[in-house]
């Protein structure tokens, strides 16, 4: 057998499980509307009725997610490395440390320079 | 050959003052001109000691070279940059860098209100590299390098002032002037190198036997041309007069000295080439004739002493250029009239800077008078250049001249009877217009400003006038003690050893003539300037007067037949042609400018479409290399 | 079985410096304060290149396929365009040291209060150092990689900095942003199109490195249509680096755009880099399949002259003239690419360098024609120059006749010595486009030079102003080294003669 069916397989059912829940609730939900539901969901923080900046949203979520992803990023990296720790040995750790190392510098500069403030 | 290895500091070291100079700006405005000099004097140093090691060697192993590095190098076509080295270039590297190193000393106080001496002296030390590098160069192309240095040079200094806008156009007439040379030059270069297939000197010597006569002739031709323009010679000599708006010590050393000698310098270079064509060495000769009488001409009317010297030079310029068209017996002598008219010439025109730095840059000769009193050792510096230049013996004019002149009669026939008189003619009228300038300036009564204070320059100043005047006395005398020039240069000028034709005249007799004339032209000028000369320029004089006021009309004569007919001819061949030629021109124009603006919508600035550029583009390629692969 | 792979630092010395050099700057920026930044940066990207060139010169003599397992090669060919690309960054630094040039505050909306505040207290934006620098790394990567994944981290690695810096002038902010978010955008594309055809090239050999898909190639294995698709994708990335015809509409808007002194960067050193990683893929990875590559690069490289030749005509903004002269050149080094021999390779070697030089000195005489409002780029402007400063004008003028190829400048030797190579390998057509767009652009070049001297000036508003020392030097050793390549070419060629090889 191809071995890549099992992926498509694994495939056909996320999607499948995606499209079944959607369609069970909206068949099965109760529906109240109000207000409050058809406002734009902002991180639990209250929708103005217009933004600063002539409705755009302040560019700060956009700083924070990136700070979020660089740290994704270097977790996506770690993972690999901690599973294969004893069969890398020092040049693992030494190669990591830099990694981190650098990461912590970018951390640093954002740091220093106030992108963590939000004001 | 001998092989040198100093050869390539003559040049390298202004060059690299020079850009110095340049680069550090104000930074040098401090010592700028004392390592400008310092250099000038040290290339001259090493021109001496390889003078002296040359002498030391005989025969072939006189002339030195070196070889710097291949230029390019691809299959059959290969071009050294080499430096020759031999009696005739050390001649000139003496004469380029002694004469250069007393004008930078002259000049250190001649120019030490000028703001921008650092500048002045930068281009000089350029223009110091650039002329060795022409005088050294071991082909035609590395002289042609030299050759557009030096015009380079002379562009920048004639326009040195170029706050000025009459000082600007004069450097712009220069350079055009220099421009249509150049093409003679270059068009030389092109026809050498398509007959010999190499343009060094030797190899184009080895090949001139086996050349056409034809191809000779025409390279002969383009040189002369190309002299003229350097040279100021007929028909491109207007530019000298008006190049005269640089600083003084440009004049002497650039425009008297050197750079307008480097046409002699290319026609007796390339002497084979002359000898194997008698068409070039006529026109050669007619040339120099024409040029010696023209200016001369304008050089009696002149009131500005400058340009009284300018038109000096020119004449004598045209007696270099006839010498060096009378064939091997000429070539020496043309070179030594050039050494010694390098010191009598140079020497006056420091002169002439000294009289302008006492008399507030005042130039017209009419507000001078008397000024020999009061500076007294610019007027023997100037009075000893004098008398070379009339060629009163034993100054060193009359040696070099007295030579031309005999063996222009010699040349025998009609055309000894016409150059001989037009070579005395021209020596009376030196006479006159040399003397009438002496008089004016140094003798008779004041008739400057109530303002100007002359008085004598610095010992800066006077003393390179003083060294100039050595020379000016005693190197004719010197060159022509046992033929000691002609000899050193007949290796390199005179290989095949051309003995001169018959005697038609005793040495003695030209000499008597020569002197006669030079009396008849000091007589004419003594009673008619010695008293009584108006402040303003007299207008009810002759016609000739007129004419040789307005440099004989050259700019007129430019303009009449040079350029209206050429606007005409180019107008009519328009209009012929506007449905062939130009209509393709245009046509071509066109499509190129029509593309051109199609191009440009394309580039409209919207990403989306640059993008769509890009997928279209993309898409092409692959459907290209589809293709391809079928 | 998993195990530890080798890196050999020593080798890898040149790009790990100049990296931690940038990282060094970025903490700069985080701790120092404001007052010394500006030479602090200055002072450690000019040291960084320096140690970095020392490590090239101590690396110049070795080789290895195996430097970072398989993704680098360190070759002769590869140490010389590194080392060339040290040496026009720290030319490029030069200029970008006057920090006149750069916005105050890149926050800060264009025409704010807020920008206003940034100017009249000085501040100044030193990020650029660091940037320069990690872009510097990433362009002396990119032609050294040797394995599609490691091309196309450096090409990211090079670029990104780039888009940023583009995007930061001082004045004319709103054109200096436009141009930013262009390039980021097309470049982004191009980007797309590179890693799509390094995928096909994948799916076509199993192989990522280059000489894996040169074997695979030779082999004969394999799905054809996946290599051409991977070809031809592949070299739309490249060509956009490049700025090659049809694929070079973004270089006229970005060189017009970016602060003059950026631009000479880009112009210069991405250049060098992305020909350095383009001659890497094409003699090493793709020579086997030259006869399916091969027409479709001579089409570009002939668009490319011609269009870039013939649009400089009719540009009236002296940046985008010189950009599209610039893709003119990307077209000539394109016939280096054809040559595909050790000769092309060296005149190719050599004829960046000319340019590289000649392209800085130009942006950077651009630099210093200004009036109250800043630079003045527009041509009309310019005219009467040269009375006004003969040296400056002089020395724009000695660049222009290098990039018109004329004899005794660095121009004419790189071109001869390359249509040379492609004429040797039969390329006849090339060449002939080639003489006949150098002929066009000549024409474009003369007329600049007669603008410049012979022309009355109309407007006296435009002056040149004093360079600063660091100017000064850049211009004048760029200068210099147009003439001495010219006069005295020997001195280079044969260096690129002995580094014309790439390690297989």
């Amino acid at each position: 057998m191809n071995p890549y069916v099992p992926i498509l397989v694994i495939g056909a059912i996320g999607f499948g499980f995606a499209a079944i829940s959607v369609v069970a609730a909206a068949i099965t939900g109760p529906k109240r509307y109000n207000r409050a539901k058809s406002d734009a969901y902002e991180c639990g923080i209250e929708p103005s009725p217009q933004a600063a900046g002539g409705g755009r949203f302040p560019v700060k979520y956009f700083l924070t997610a990136m700070l979020f992803i660089v740290f994704d990023i270097e977790i996506v990296f770690l993972y690999p490395w901690a599973v294969t720790f004893d069969k890398l040995g020092l040049f693992g750790l030494v190669e990591m440390m830099i990694f981190i190392l650098t990461v912590f510098i970018a951390y640093a500069y954002v740091w220093r320079r106030g992108g963590l403030e939000w004001d | 050959m001998t092989t040198s290895s100093n050869l390539v500091y003559l040049i390298a070291l202004p060059l690299v003052s020079s850009a110095l100079l340049i680069l550090l700006g104000r930074k040098a405005d401090k010592w700028g001109h004392l390592l400008a000099t310092l250099v000038s004097a040290t290339a001259f140093g090493i021109g001496v000691m390889e003078f002296l090691a040359m002498h030391t060697r005989t025969g072939a192993a006189r002339a030195a070279t070196q070889h710097l590095f291949s230029w390019i190098s691809v299959g059959s076509f290969n071009v050294d940059a080499s430096l020759l080295l031999d009696q005739l270039s050390i001649c000139f590297v003496l004469l380029i860098t002694g004469v250069g190193t007393l004008i930078h000393i002259y000049s250190i106080a001649y120019m030490s209100h000028d703001r921008d001496r650092r500048r002045f002296f930068a281009y000089l030390n350029l223009f110091i590299a650039a002329m060795l590098l022409l005088v050294l160069g071991d082909s035609y192309l590395n002289l042609y390098v030299g050759w557009e240095g030096v015009g380079l040079a002379s562009y920048l200094l004639i326009g040195f002032w170029n706050q000025k806008p009459t000082y600007a156009t004069a450097a712009k007439k220069a350079f055009v002037a220099n421009r249509v040379g150049d093409v003679g030059l270059s068009l030389a270069i092109m026809i050498a190198f398509a007959q010999f297939g190499t343009v060094t000197f030797e190899g184009v010597k080895a090949g001139v036997p086996h050349a056409s006569g034809a191809a000779i002739t025409a390279i002969g031709a383009m040189l002369l041309l190309a002299a003229a323009g350097k040279s100021a010679q007929f028909p491109l000599q207007s530019w000298l007069g008006d190049a005269m708006a640089g600083p003084t010590p440009v004049s002497a050393l650039i425009h008297a000295a050197t750079m307008v000698t480097a046409g002699v310098y290319l026609i007796t270079r390339s002497n084979y080439i002359f000898d194997a064509s008698s068409t070039a060495r006529l026109l050669v000769v007619i040339v120099g004739g024409i040029t010696l009488i023209f200016g001369a001409l304008i050089g009696t009317a002149k009131d500005d002493i400058k340009k009284a010297l300018a038109a000096s030079t020119m004449s004598q310029i045209g007696y270099m250029i006839l010498a060096s068209g009378l064939g091997p017996v000429g070539y020496a002598i043309a070179i030594m009239h050039l050494l010694t008219h390098g010191f009598f010439k140079a020497g006056m025109f420091l002169g002439a800077g000294s009289v302008m730095h006492g008399m507030d840059d005042e130039v017209n000769m009419r507000r001078f008078g008397g000024i020999g009193k009061l500076m007294p050792i610019t007027f023997a510096t100037f009075g000893l250049g004098y008398l070379a230049i009339i060629g009163v013996p034993p100054f060193a004019g009359f040696y070099s001249k007295d030579k031309i002149i005999e063996i222009a009669f010699n040349a025998g026939g009609t055309k000894g009877w016409i150059l001989g008189g037009a070579t005395l003619l021209g020596a009376a009228i030196t006479a006159f217009y040399m003397t009438r300038l002496v008089v004016m300036t140094f003798t008779g009564s004041k008739r400057w400003d109530e303002k100007a204070h002359p008085h004598e320059s610095p010992i800066l100043m006077w003393l390179p006038m003083a060294v100039l005047a050595i020379g000016s006395v005693a190197s004719g005398f010197f060159f022509n003690s046992g033929n000691s020039l002609v000899n050193w240069l007949a290796p390199v000028l005179n290989s095949r050893g051309v003995e001169g034709g018959a005697e038609l005249m005793k040495p003695i007799v030209v000499s008597g003539l020569a002197l006669a004339a030079v009396v008849i032209g000091v007589g004419i000028a003594l009673t008619k300037y010695r008293s009584n000369v108006p402040i303003e320029a007299p207008e009810d004089v002759t016609i000739f007067t007129k004419l040789a006021r307005k440099d004989l009309l050259q700019d007129s004569f430019n303009e009449a037949v040079l350029m209206r007919p050429g606007q005409k001819l180019t107008a009519g061949l328009v209009k012929t042609d506007t449905n062939v030629i130009d209509g393709l021109v245009r046509l071509v124009g066109a499509i190129f400018i029509g593309s051109a603006t199609a191009l440009r919508r394309i580039q409209n600035g919207y990403v989306r479409s640059y993008a769509l550029i890009m997928v279209l583009g993309a898409l092409a390629l692959i459907a290209m290399i589809w293709v391809v692969t079928l | 079985m998993l195990t530890a792979p080798v890196l050999n630092y020593s080798l890898l010395a040149p790009i790990l410096v100049v990296l931690g050099g940038a990282l060094l700057g970025v903490l700069v920026e985080a701790f120092l304060s404001k007052a010394v930044r500006p030479a602090a940066q200055l002072a450690i990207a000019l040291g960084t290149l320096v140690l970095s060139f020392a490590q090239i010169i101590r690396v110049r003599n070795l080789t290895s396929l195996t430097a970072a397992v398989n993704s680098v090669t360190i070759d002769g060919a590869g140490v010389f365009i590194q080392g060339t690309i040290l040496v026009l960054a720290f030319i490029a630094l030069l200029l970008i040291a006057d920090q006149d040039n750069f916005a105050a505050q890149a926050s800060a909306v264009p025409g704010s209060e807020e920008e206003r505040s940034a100017i009249a207290t000085g501040k100044i934006q030193t990020e650029i150092f660091p940037l320069t620098l990690f872009a510097v790394a990433g362009m002396m990567l990119f032609p050294l990689a040797s394995d599609l994944i490691t091309l196309f981290v450096a090409l990211e690695v090079l670029s990104l900095p780039l888009y940023l810096m583009a995007g930061l002038s001082r004045r004319r902010r709103l054109l200096s942003q436009e141009a930013a978010l262009k390039y980021f955008l097309l470049g982004a594309y191009s980007s797309a199109f590179f890693l799509f055809g390094a995928a096909f090239l994948y799916g076509f050999s199993g192989s990522l490195s280059l000489n894996g898909i040169a074997a695979a190639i030779t082999g004969g294995q394999g799905n054809d249509v996946f290599l051409l698709i991977g070809i031809a994708f592949l070299s739309v990335g490249l060509l956009f680096k490049v700025g090659a015809v049809p694929f070079h509409s973004w270089t006229p808007d970005v060189y017009q755009g970016a602060p003059t002194p950026i631009t000479a960067f880009m112009a210069a050193c991405t250049k060098v880099a992305a020909f350095g990683a383009t001659l890497r893929i094409f003699y090493v990875g793709l020579s086997a399949a030259q006869w399916e590559w091969k027409p479709i690069i001579t089409v570009v490289a002939i668009l490319t002259m011609a269009v870039g030749a013939i649009a400089a005509i009719a540009q009236r903004d002296v940046k985008r003239a010189l950009a599209f002269s610039s893709i003119a050149h990307a077209g000539f080094l394109l016939t280096g690419v054809l040559a595909l021999n050790k000769s092309g390779l060296s005149a190719s070697l050599f004829y960046i360098v000319a340019y590289g030089f000649t392209t800085i000195g130009a942006f950077g005489i651009v630099t210093l024609v200004r009036d109250s409002a800043g630079e003045v780029t527009d041509l009309n402007r310019w005219i009467g120059l040269g009375k006004k400063s003969p040296f400056i004008s002089g020395m724009f003028v000695l660049f222009l006749l290098s990039f018109a190829g004329i004899p005794l400048t660095s121009g004419f030797i790189g071109k001869f010595s390359l249509f040379n190579a492609a004429y040797e390998t039969g390329n006849i057509t090339v060449v002939v486009v080639g003489v006949l767009a150098s002929a066009v652009a000549a024409f474009f070049y003369l007329r600049i030079v007669v603008m410049l001297f012979f022309t009355e000036p109309t407007n006296d508003s435009v002056t040149v102003v004093i360079p600063s020392i660091m100017t000064r030097f850049a211009i004048t050793f760029c200068a210099l080294v147009t003439v001495v390549l010219g006069v005295y070419p020997s001195l280079l060629l044969n260096t690129t003669q002995t580094f014309a090889n790439f390690l297989k």
